[in-house]
């Protein structure tokens, strides 16, 4: 008896065929999704036609509504996502290597990070109203604590005996850090970066859907208000497609800077 | 001849969840210079203990390391340190990596790259300055953590058990070079290991350690004369010392 070669767990498939799948599978879904809406098998304001979906894009993007929008949401998630991480670098590094900041900091941000973000959106607008700032705190708290976790584990997996390479050669604590603690770490963080900013957008649309005047989330909630399905649709095809082009981005970085920690080796 | 370190009554004990436990019993020898001295015992026997605390690595529960008479108080560059699993960075090359053992010494960085270089081929492998680690066999990988302690020229060299991880083909090539780079190089060298004729083929003395508590039980001078060429290892001078030497090991291992 024969067996084919790729069946099987865990086994690896070359990139064509890891595409022709990936291509097969959403071609599939998008058949369905236009073979249910051209015989009308369900309500347009339930399910908008693909062609409806694509006539709000063009609408949208015609006048402009859409650019503006896409703009305010991408400055917010940029600078809200990069305050968080930059808090959360230098605190996940260091209760990563310092026991002491560890057990003072570790509890509370744990705590913290059980509370669920959305939760604080009534408590963001008491204390900051609806502008720019509550949309940042709304991302910071998303962000932040899990960011400073998963960073804690990123540098924590450092191996014992590369720091002592370094203590051996006489370096001292910061040096160790800097030399050696954080060019291991580096794909690590970076995927810590990659993953968050993900659950980033979650966060900003969240924040744009409870009080916002502008910004992708906005534009859903008025969409929604005037049983514009099609636009609702629309707009979270377009949030999807962007995060993939991010993502797709920035793995494309990872393999370019750190492909030495796919080696596996020491 | 003159003493480069002193082990003075150095012991360790381990706390442990079911109390304290002894790795060490008090500890004392010398370490000559220009002599290749190997701790030999088996596993758990604490002598890669030893040698972390003489590297500053770990501390002692009671004794003292002194190297040229000053106490070791944590790690330094006048003990060079070479680890079982290579421990080169990974994301360095092989030349960037005896580099970084070089940084801080007023060196600049052609002066750094020349050095690199230098010692890379001494240990075979000026071919492979711009691979990465994960580019390199363990053997390679181990030539290169070789090269880079060498690099900066410690006062002892401590080597943990090297060549541990290696397959037979490999080790037995990695002793031969080992002992070529240390005949030409001469410095104080304190090697770990459990195997027997690995000990004997490098070692100008070995110091066998009983079972935990370590503590040394026999001091054993090598009489093969140098250059050691790979003939040695299958020698009848090899193999009598090897008798003697299995019998003092197993004696601990079954006691």
């Amino acid at each position: 008896m024969r067996r084919d070669s790729r069946r099987g767990l865990f086994h690896q498939v070359s990139a064509r065929d890891y595409w022709v799948w990936g291509g097969s599978a959403l071609a599939a879904l998008f058949a369905l999704w236009w073979t249910v809406t051209a015989l009308q098998l369900v309500s347009p304001y339930f399910l908008p036609s693909p062609a409806a979906v694509l006539g709000a894009f063009t609408e949208l993007w015609g006048d402009g509504t859409l650019q503006g929008d896409l703009a305010i949401s991408l400055q917010r998630i940029a600078i809200g996502f990069s305050i968080a991480t930059l808090f959360a670098l230098p605190v996940g590094i260091l209760m990563g290597t310092v026991w002491r900041f560890e057990a003072a900091v570790e509890p509370i941000v744990d705590f913290i990070r059980y509370m669920p973000a959305v939760s604080f959106v009534p408590l963001t607008i008491v204390w900051l109203g609806v502008g720019e700032g509550q949309k940042y705190s709304i991302l910071f708290i998303g962000t932040f604590f899990q960011q400073a976790l998963m960073v804690m584990d990123n540098v924590k997996r450092t191996p014992r005996e590369y720091v002592q390479v370094g203590q051996t050669l006489g370096m001292k604590t910061l040096p160790l850090l800097g030399r050696i603690v954080l060019p291991y770490s580096a794909p690590a963080i970076w995927d810590t970066i990659r993953i968050t900013l993900g659950w980033g957008w979650t966060w900003l649309v969240i924040a744009e859907l409870v009080a916002a005047e502008s910004g992708l989330g906005h534009r859903i909630i008025v969409a929604q208000r005037y049983f514009h399905t099609d636009r609702i649709f629309m707009i979270i095809i377009l949030i999807g497609v962007i995060g993939l082009v991010i993502d797709q981005a920035m793995r494309a970085i990872d393999r370019a800077w750190f492909g030495w920690s796919r080696g596996g080796a020491r | 001849m003159n003493a480069v370190a002193e082990f003075a009554n150095v012991s360790k004990t381990f706390a442990t969840k079911k109390g304290e436990v002894q790795a060490l019993a008090p500890v004392s020898f010398q370490l000559h210079a220009d002599e290749f001295t190997t701790l030999l015992g088996t596993s758990g026997c604490g002598k890669s203990t030893l040698l972390h605390i003489a590297a500053g690595l770990e501390t002692a529960s009671s004794g003292e390391v002194l190297v040229d008479g000053v106490r070791v108080d944590g790690p330094g560059r006048d003990r060079g340190m070479v680890f079982q699993s290579y421990s080169l960075f990974p994301w360095l090359t092989a030349a960037e990596n005896v580099e970084f053992a070089l940084k801080g010494l007023g060196l600049s960085r052609a002066e750094r790259r020349e050095i690199a270089h230098e010692q890379l081929r001494l240990v075979g492998l000026e071919k492979f300055a711009d691979a990465k680690p994960a580019e390199l066999s363990g053997g390679m990988r181990q030539r290169v953590g070789i090269a880079r302690v060498l690099s900066y020229r410690p006062k002892i060299l401590l080597m943990d058990e090297p060549f541990g991880a290696l397959d037979a083909q490999t080790r037995i090539e990695m002793q031969e070079l080992l002992t070529e780079v240390w005949e030409s190089h001469r410095l104080c060298v304190l090697f770990v290991t459990h195997d027997i004729e690995e000990a004997i083929y490098l070692s100008d003395r070995i110091l066998v350690m009983s079972a935990r508590p370590g503590r040394i039980k026999d001091d054993v001078r090598i009489e093969i004369p140098r250059p050691r060429g790979p003939e040695v290892l299958t020698s009848p001078a090899l193999m009598e010392y090897k008798e003697s030497l299995t019998a003092s090991v197993r004696a601990e291992a079954l006691a």
